[in-house]
């Protein structure tokens, strides 16, 4: 059994098949890329598997567990968290506050406890702060700590998405498009960290990704999408040299 | 300017980060325990209202300001308050008890309006809570064997352990102080916890906040009913303060009058609660001066300049008529409220830390500080 396994998914929009009976499956462990031309499904992959949108058929499954039908706010309750293409953080919080959002499923107090600020409250905080400094140094993000998100530019946004569903304590990372907008230098970094992710923190990466130089340099395989179907699965070479894969980006 | 040396996660914890704040509150709160010796009866009259009002303005605060969710029917949960209060006090229940079950129970109501808001978000919300006000306003005045229609209820005097504390009293004004340090306390407590950061997730990015695994539904109900039963406390002191409640007192104007308090106070900090608290309850007095003291200095500025007594006499009589103009407080809101939102949307205590940090980096302040820069603009898709 897969760690991760998507079934026949599907999502129609009307007449609009953005997702059309995509099959996949994920090992623990691994990097998985997801690849394809504009407009090919890629996102609404992601969007499906964290509830956003619910699909139109097929099912999910997670370490066993079908997680189709689960409430969105669950899906990172199970572990797995994600980031956003165009970047949705918390505009009007420091750094810090952003990323302690992103301990929230592991919080455990309740309303009465956090309005007395007992000490099992005062002793929880430390701990999510702990995790949170942790994250901090793995990203390089001391610089930014109490700074508000809205005052930061772009590149250390992305970052700072990262460094959220990184706090969370994932078993398994959706990153839509890490390295879209971010120079060669900070696409460089981005490589490195998510290697590191799966070495060090033993993270499950799944990635929709443009950028082939970094689709090359972290997948272990990538998918190739066009039209909300699977054009080809496989290594990273392998997929590239795919007659239909090149029929999709340069056209037949 | 001070730099704080971080050694510890507590200090990014404690709610006073040096002992500076130490000193400030602790001499703030001097002068507020010495108050009623010093000031007047009048002002102590005010000072109670701006415990009152700065009670639901921190109410308002948790919901409008930390989560987003504008309301403008905070004057029905404060009517909800009062008319438990002066309910139950008719049944002979002790103030500790219907103090609580008041905040109760307009918490549950509070619940209730957040579930159909819910969906609604922006403007919609703001209509929604409106129906909400003018649905309760139309019951308080309809159900007569509770509320007693129009004829309104008397509140009997307050009475806290068999002492009986008169509603000018200093232990009232205590009691009101209390209540709003309380107050205070308890949603600092719930800012610096994941409920309070649940909160502002929710105001930023609904999605982001979701995916996070902040169940959204319930943090806004979790909202609606904290904020709903801090006004019915407030509610409760309100009804005592006033000893006499009729619905007219809890009318769409109220609940405007408490948007203001944020809105000039400062929507993104305690702080903001309290500074528009003291602007909202100190304009009365100065309109009641608009009205009797204005139109006598300007018919004594016009005869300086040379105007004759019959002139200054019609500038005097027509100022005065102006002053008292039936619509002019509302005017007067209006205005306030166009002019804080195009020029100082951060409010008073936005303008309180501008003016510190312009002494603080003197001479280096330069106004781009505070200015907001837009660098992307973000996806509506996911809404």
């Amino acid at each position: 059994m897969s760690y991760f396994r998507a079934e026949n998914l599907s999502l129609h929009f009307g007449g609009l098949k953005a997702v059309d009976a995509v099959s996949f499956a994920v090992e623990k462990g691994e990097i998985l890329s997801i690849i394809g031309p504009n407009g090919a499904g890629k996102s609404s992959i992601f969007n499906l598997i964290s509830r956003i949108y619910r699909p139109t058929s097929g099912r999910i499954f997670f370490e066993d567990q079908d997680i189709t039908e689960q409430p969105p706010y669950d899906i990172a309750k199970l572990g797995i968290a994600r980031t956003f293409q165009n970047i949705e953080l918390f505009e009007n919080a420091t750094v810090l506050s952003n990323l302690l959002v992103g301990r929230h499923r592991h919080s455990t107090t309740q309303l009465w406890q956090e309005l007395l600020f007992l000490p099992s409250v005062r002793a929880n905080e430390k701990v999510h702060r702990r995790r949170v400094e942790q994250v901090i140094e793995f990203l390089d993000l001391e610089p930014y700590r109490d700074k508000l998100i809205s005052g930061l530019p772009y590149g250390v946004r992305k970052v700072i998405e990262l460094a959220r569903a990184l706090c969370s304590e994932p078993k398994l990372i959706l990153l839509d498009e890490p390295s879209s907008g971010l120079n060669v230098e900070e696409t460089g970094d981005m490589s490195f960290w998510i290697r590191d992710m799966r070495t060090e923190l033993g993270i499950t990466v799944l990635m929709v990704e443009h950028d082939m130089s970094l689709v090359n340099r972290v997948s272990d395989r990538v998918i190739a999408l066009n039209y909300g179907r699977v054009l080809a699965m496989g290594s990273p070479a392998e997929v590239q040299q795919h007659p239909d894969v090149v029929a999709a980006y340069l056209g037949a | 300017m001070r730099f704080l040396f971080k050694t510890d996660y507590e200090d990014d914890i404690k709610l006073f980060p040096h002992s500076g704040y130490v000193v400030t509150y602790g001499v703030l709160l001097a002068l507020l325990l010495i108050a009623p010796h010093v000031l007047s009866s009048y002002l102590m009259s005010q000072l109670v209202f701006v415990c009152i009002y700065a009670i639901v303005g921190v109410a308002l605060l948790i919901l409008t300001g930390f989560t987003g969710q504008a309301s403008l029917g905070h004057a029905a949960f404060l009517a909800i308050g009062a008319y438990t209060a002066a309910y139950l006090q008719k049944y002979n229940v002790p103030f500790p008890v219907y103090f609580l079950a008041a905040g109760l129970l307009t918490g549950i109501i509070g619940a209730m309006v957040g579930f159909p808001a819910l969906r609604l978000t922006g403007i919609y919300l703001v209509i929604a809570t409106i129906s909400f006000a003018l649905i309760v306003e139309e019951i308080l005045a309809r159900w007569e064997s509770v509320t007693h229609g129009n004829e309104g209820m008397r509140v009997k005097t307050l009475s806290l352990l068999g002492v009986a504390v008169p509603r000018d009293s200093p232990t009232f004004y205590y009691l009101c102080l209390a209540v709003l340090v309380l107050t205070i306390v308890g949603t600092l407590n719930l800012l610096r916890s994941p409920t309070g950061r649940a909160f502002v997730a929710i105001r930023d990015s609904e999605t982001a906040a979701r995916s996070m695994g902040v169940n959204v539904a319930l943090y806004k109900v979790k909202s609606f009913a904290i904020s709903a039963a801090i006004t019915g406390f407030a509610g409760v002191l309100f009804a005592h303060k006033l000893s006499f409640i009729s619905p007219e007192m809890f009318t769409l104007q109220l609940s405007i009058e408490f948007i203001i308090v944020i809105l000039i106070g400062g929507t993104f900090s305690l702080h903001g609660a309290v500074l528009g608290a003291i602007f909202i309850v100190m304009i009365d007095p100065f309109l009641t001066y608009l009205k009797d003291d204005m139109p006598g200095i300007i018919a004594g500025i016009a005869a300086t300049f040379g105007a004759g007594t019959a002139t200054a006499g019609n500038i005097e009589a027509k100022v005065a008529a102006f002053a008292s103009l039936n619509g002019l407080k509302g005017a007067i809101y209006g205005i306030i409220i166009v002019l804080f939102v195009l020029f100082e949307p951060l409010g008073l205590y936005g303008r309180w830390l501008k003016i510190k940090l312009f002494f603080q980096l003197f001479p280096l302040y330069k106004r781009a500080t505070f200015k907001r820069q837009k660098i992307y603009v973000k996806s509506e898709r996911n809404r």
